[in-house]
């Protein structure tokens, strides 16, 4: 019987039907789909699974979107949450061509003849990420910001050969605790370098700084830059790329590897993932640079092609003395991040980066002249900053959500009252203001 | 350029005609602020400048060069490429799931984290594990952690000592990579002519530096060990721990709980064996699932529930002694809810019924092709089957040829040369989601290509022909690296 | 059929004697089983080199494989022109092709337990099946 204990279910996703399963054990000589499963010990087989019955598409629908509800989604309430991932503007062109099954549904791309569309998109995303951070390469990307700044680390000491891995206080404390998983097994040490009093001793492999950092504030590439190279370690950047529509990029500061966040780049913030790490470097060090990468070539036509490349530093062929473990990393939001950079374009991207810095900066100013709120924080910004308030975060943020308005994120554990908050061009005028005067209830 | 193909493939920035845009951004609807200083300023950008139609068009048409599971038959041994439902898709893409904010305090996404917390009691419920941590965002974050899991463990247990890892030598690449990573010291276990791993290896390296194995189950030959149960005693008896590699899990859904065989700690590749679609390259995810006396370690966040709230009960939490985060944020949550709505389509008949499916679909090729190829291993197989591609190697077709071949028949071909342990392999992988017609297909297909490799080896070795690109100078590609656009290549033009 | 004028270590390198240097390169057994060789990791001038220690990588495009000293001494000249065209050593390996110059620590020793070209040409008859 090719059917075991469970009572008949036909799935719709499994087209062989019974009396063909039994065709086909007939033509090759077996009893029964059973027999084929006879290595695995008898007494550990047909365990109970105890997973609810299948259930139609109809019922699952109405189900999760019961569940759905209880979640409040960026669609129906002002966002004025960042730390990370940001509410910025995704083109509808995005899903419509991400969702297309060639896409989708292919594989990675080590058939080349039979992925010259996976590829082309991974050297145009390698291209864009290349000019936007004025960087020499780049590769197809990372699994996410967090992770692409760790692996530029462990890549700094393997270049440098130092094991001393230094960090500016300013950096997002989640992605320092990622860098720290990374490191500590490998025996690397992390030390945090105060941004007040920036002194970089010679054992240092590399300085992690965040641009703009944790805080919003942009930070002084060019004194980090001064600092490593005296030094001889490397400057590893983590850049907001919506920033760099209007600042000036850190491949200009002398950058030795970039890093970054793309999921600002039109792909769903999906309550975290998946997202896409973005890695560039020198030219010189393109060896070393982990990640898959794709090179320009040609066919035995002399057709122009693509072609995944420089592949023996990656695990399937180095295996324990790959430049990093990663297989699987995130190309299809690779591919949504190279659609929006297109669609959005040289002007676009600039105007989004111009709307995102007035409005954030409008809205300081609004904040900072209600009775009770401040900006701690001196120096120039983007599109976030930290707001103190007179009561604790969390408490503002209620009233704000029972307005339709996410509230910045409580950083009260590190800054006592504070709040970061970020402001894009999907925030409209009328938002702000209805920010602004929930606000106002606070005040003293 | 009068070639329509040509045009087609012709890159962003040689499109790109000054003037033209692609979208509309609203106008600032407050007052300008003052502007920051010059030198922070950036005075150029390189890009493209299109309107929305040609990027469309252009984007679809690459699409057009791809194979993909949803246009070809994609049997690629140890990626499990099955068809990826796209309910799936549609609930993840819906706002209630696309637009959260993963900052958003927890009572805000009670939603996603009811389905973050069913979804880790099945994947509790179908390895016959305590624990599961769904925060490793592919395979090989899965393999990191359960690897950090182990050092964690033995260290705390005064084993500090326990640097070795044994690795079967048929293991994916990234498993060695892995337990590098993790600051362990890789030593390669041999596989017998029946596609066990050797006992009698096992035992001499059960020394007291012994920290464990990584074990892929059924190994990447496609077989299940048939001393698994006794590999695990041996490892628990000399003090160690043992994983498994869960890539192969669509060959024992339902038959076997890998926590009932003594595994201590595995991971899952949501990608391969849940459907989720593999995108050209990711995204994936990995989740870990451990034994009780690794619980503590599990990566954070993993979502627990507190009984003693009316309400707003699902929250994350770091285990206390965590090996730490693996990302900024809590997994790669679109792909986890792609997973739960398949497990939740299939149920407990469905996922039984998979990989008896893909047991027999594999066995069914195997079976009809051994008399066409060479097969090392003449015993049952299970999810996927491995032949040697050495038949007519003198004629000049080996595995490559064959795979490249098979592209022209308008088959994506098998993963080949791996694992290395097989001479010219092809690894073969039909999955569930095939049916017989297609099967016999294939199975047509591929005998004809040996026909061919014995009258015609040339058609063979050169393929493939009907491609959109023939076979690529990669030695090229490797000595002059050519990794992005540049401006002084602008007119860039081929030659034909 | 390898040629006499130099002799051979197990791991398919060679080193010729030509005054009181040692040329260093890899054989054509070698540069077959490599297939295009596509990048050359050479060590730096100055670098101490012990017999049998690792001198470097050659990579192919699907392969990388490890070059040993075939004996001791000091680095004193890497071929560029196999770094600038990798090439190099798949067309010419045992003359152009050549990759480091040594200067040689021990004549007599590290020399004399090296294959001669007889010796290595049936090592790699028995290898090759």
């Amino acid at each position: 019987m090719p059917v075991s204990d469970t009572s008949f279910f036909q799935s719709h996703y499994m087209p062989n039907t019974p009396s063909q399963q039994q065709e086909m054990l007939d033509s090759i000589g077996i009893n029964s789909i059973d027999d084929l499963f006879s290595d695995i010990p008898t007494e550990h087989r047909h365990p109970t699974l105890d997973i609810p019955h299948p259930i139609s598409e109809i019922d699952l629908k109405s189900e999760l979107m019961t569940l759905g509800i209880q979640n409040r989604n960026l669609e129906q309430n002002a966002c004025f949450l960042g730390a990370g991932a940001y509410n910025h503007f995704s083109p509808s062109i995005v899903k419509a061509i991400l969702t297309r099954g060639e896409f989708l549904t292919s594989y990675t791309p080590y058939q080349a003849e039979a992925s010259q569309g996976t590829l082309q998109v991974a050297y145009e995303f390698q291209s864009l990420i290349s000019n936007l951070m004025s960087m020499d390469v780049a590769n197809d990307g990372m699994y996410d910001g967090a992770t692409s700044f760790a692996e530029a680390a462990l890549m700094a000491c393997r270049v440098t050969k130092r094991d001393e891995i230094y960090v500016l206080d300013t950096i997002n404390p989640v992605y320092r605790e990622v860098i720290e998983t990374y490191a500590s097994p490998q025996k690397l040490k992390i030390h945090t370098l105060s941004s007040s009093n920036p002194r970089l001793p010679q054992t240092a492999s590399c300085l992690l700084v965040q641009y703009p950092n944790f805080h919003g504030t942009i930070e002084d590439l060019s004194l980090y830059k001064r600092q490593t190279e005296d030094m001889g370690s490397l400057l590893v950047v983590s850049a907001n790329p919506i920033a760099m529509g209007i600042l000036k990029p850190p491949g200009e500061f002398g950058a030795d590897i970039v890093t970054g966040e793309g999921q600002a780049l039109g792909i769903p913030i999906s309550y975290g993932g998946p997202y896409v790490g973005l890695f560039c470097t020198r030219k010189k060090f393109v060896r070393q640079m982990p990640g898959r990468i794709v090179g320009r070539t040609n066919d035995s036509d002399g057709k122009t092609g693509y072609v995944l490349t420089l592949q023996t530093r990656e695990q399937h062929i180095r295996r324990e003395k790959a430049t990093s473990n990663i297989c699987t990393s995130q190309a299809l939001l690779a591919l949504a991040a190279t659609i929006t950079m297109a669609a959005v374009g040289k002007t676009g991207f600039r105007q989004q980066s111009e709307l995102s810095y007035h409005k954030a900066h409008y809205t300081a100013s609004l904040i900072q002249n209600i009775p009770g709120f401040s900006l701690p924080i001196q120096g120039d910004f983007f599109n976030e900053f930290v707001v103190k308030c007179p009561i604790n975060p969390s408490k503002i943020n209620k009233q704000l959500l029972a307005n339709g308005i996410i509230g910045g994120l409580d950083i009260s554990s590190s800054m006592p009252n504070c709040m970061l908050i970020a402001v894009t061009e999907m925030n409209t005028a009328s938002q702000i203001t209805a920010l602004a005067e929930t606000l106002k209830k606070f005040g003293s | 350029m009068n070639n329509i193909q040509e045009f087609q493939r012709k890159l962003l920035m040689d499109r790109s005609v000054p003037g033209r845009i692609g979208s509309i951004l609203p106008e600032l609807d407050v007052p300008q602020q003052n502007l920051l200083r010059p030198e922070l300023l950036r005075d150029n950008l390189d890009f493209p400048e299109l309107s929305e139609p040609e990027i469309v068009r252009y984007f679809t048409n690459l699409s057009r060069l791809n194979f993909s599971i949803d246009t070809n038959f994609y049997p690629l041994g140890s990626c499990t490429m099955k068809y990826n439902p796209k309910i799936n898709d549609e609930i993840a893409f819906s706002p209630g799931y696309a637009s959260l904010h993963p900052n958003q305090p927890i009572d805000e996404v009670q939603g996603a984290l009811t389905i973050l917390y069913r979804l880790q009691g099945y994947l509790r419920e179908i390895t016959g594990m305590s624990g599961v941590s769904l925060a490793p965002l592919a395979g090989a974050q899965g393999e990191l952690a359960g690897v950090l899991m182990m050092r964690r463990y033995l260290i705390e247990q005064g084993q500090t000592q326990r640097l070795k890892m044994l690795i079967p030598d048929s293991a994916h690449g990234t498993n060695p990579a892995s337990a590098k990573m993790a600051g362990f010291d890789v030593v390669s276990v041999p596989t017998d002519n029946s596609g066990n791993i050797s006992l009698e290896a096992l035992r001499i390296e059960a020394t007291n530096d012994l920290a464990g194995i990584m074990i892929t189950l059924p190994s990447t030959l496609g077989l299940f060990d048939q001393n698994i149960v006794e590999i695990c005693n041996i490892l628990h008896k000399a003090g160690g721990l043992v994983y498994a590699d869960g890539a192969n899990m669509n060959a024992l859904l339902g038959q076997v709980k890998i926590g009932d065989l003594g595994f201590d700690v595995m991971h899952l590749n949501l990608h391969k064996t849940f459907s989720t679609p593999h995108g050209g390259g990711g995204p994936g995810a990995g989740p870990v699932a451990v034994k009780s006396i690794l619980e503590p370690y599990l990566p954070a966040p993993i979502i627990e529930f507190n009984q003693e709230l009316d309400e707003n009960n699902y929250y994350l939490k770091s285990p206390n002694k965590s090996i730490g985060k693996l990302a900024a944020f809590h997994g790669n949550f679109g792909v986890l809810v792609r997973a739960y709505v398949y497990i939740r389509t299939l149920g407990d008949y469905g996922l039984k019924q998979i990989s008896q499916n893909a047991v027999l679909n594999a066995n069914y090729i195997k079976e009809h092709l051994k008399e066409s190829y060479n097969l090392p291993f003449d015993r049952n197989c299970m999810h996927e089957v491995v032949f040697s591609a050495t038949k007519h190697k003198d004629k000049g077709v080996n595995g490559l040829a064959i795979s490249k071949r098979l592209l022209d028949y308008g088959f994506h071909a098998p993963t080949m040369y791996f694992p290395l342990t097989v001479d010219e392999a092809l690894l073969i992988e039909p999955t569930e989601t095939e049916s017989k017609e297609t099967l016999d297909l294939f199975i047509e297909t591929m005998k004809t290509i040996d026909q061919e490799a014995r009258s015609q080896p040339g058609l063979v070795h050169d393929a493939p022909h009907n491609t959109p690109i023939r076979k690529l100078d990669e030695a090229k590609a490797a000595r002059q690296p050519d990794l992005r656009w540049s401006r002084s290549e602008e007119s860039l033009s081929d030659n034909s | 059929m390898n040629p006499s004028d130099r002799k051979y270590s197990k791991d398919h390198e060679w080193a010729q004697i030509v005054g009181n240097e040692v040329i260093v390169g890899i054989t054509d057994f070698a540069q077959q089983q490599l297939g295009d060789i596509v990048y050359v990791d050479l060590p730096e001038v100055g670098s101490n080199l012990d017999q049998s220690s690792k001198l470097g990588e050659v990579e192919s495009v699907k392969a990388v494989s490890d070059i040993f000293s075939p004996v001791g001494g000091k680095v004193i000249e890497v071929n560029q022109a196999v770094i600038d065209s990798p090439e190099l050593v798949n067309q010419d390996p045992s003359g152009s092709g050549w990759l480091v110059k040594l200067a040689l620590r021990d004549e007599s020793s590290d020399f004399n337990s090296l294959l001669t070209s007889e010796e290595y040409d049936e090592l790699i008859e028995n290898e090759a099946h």
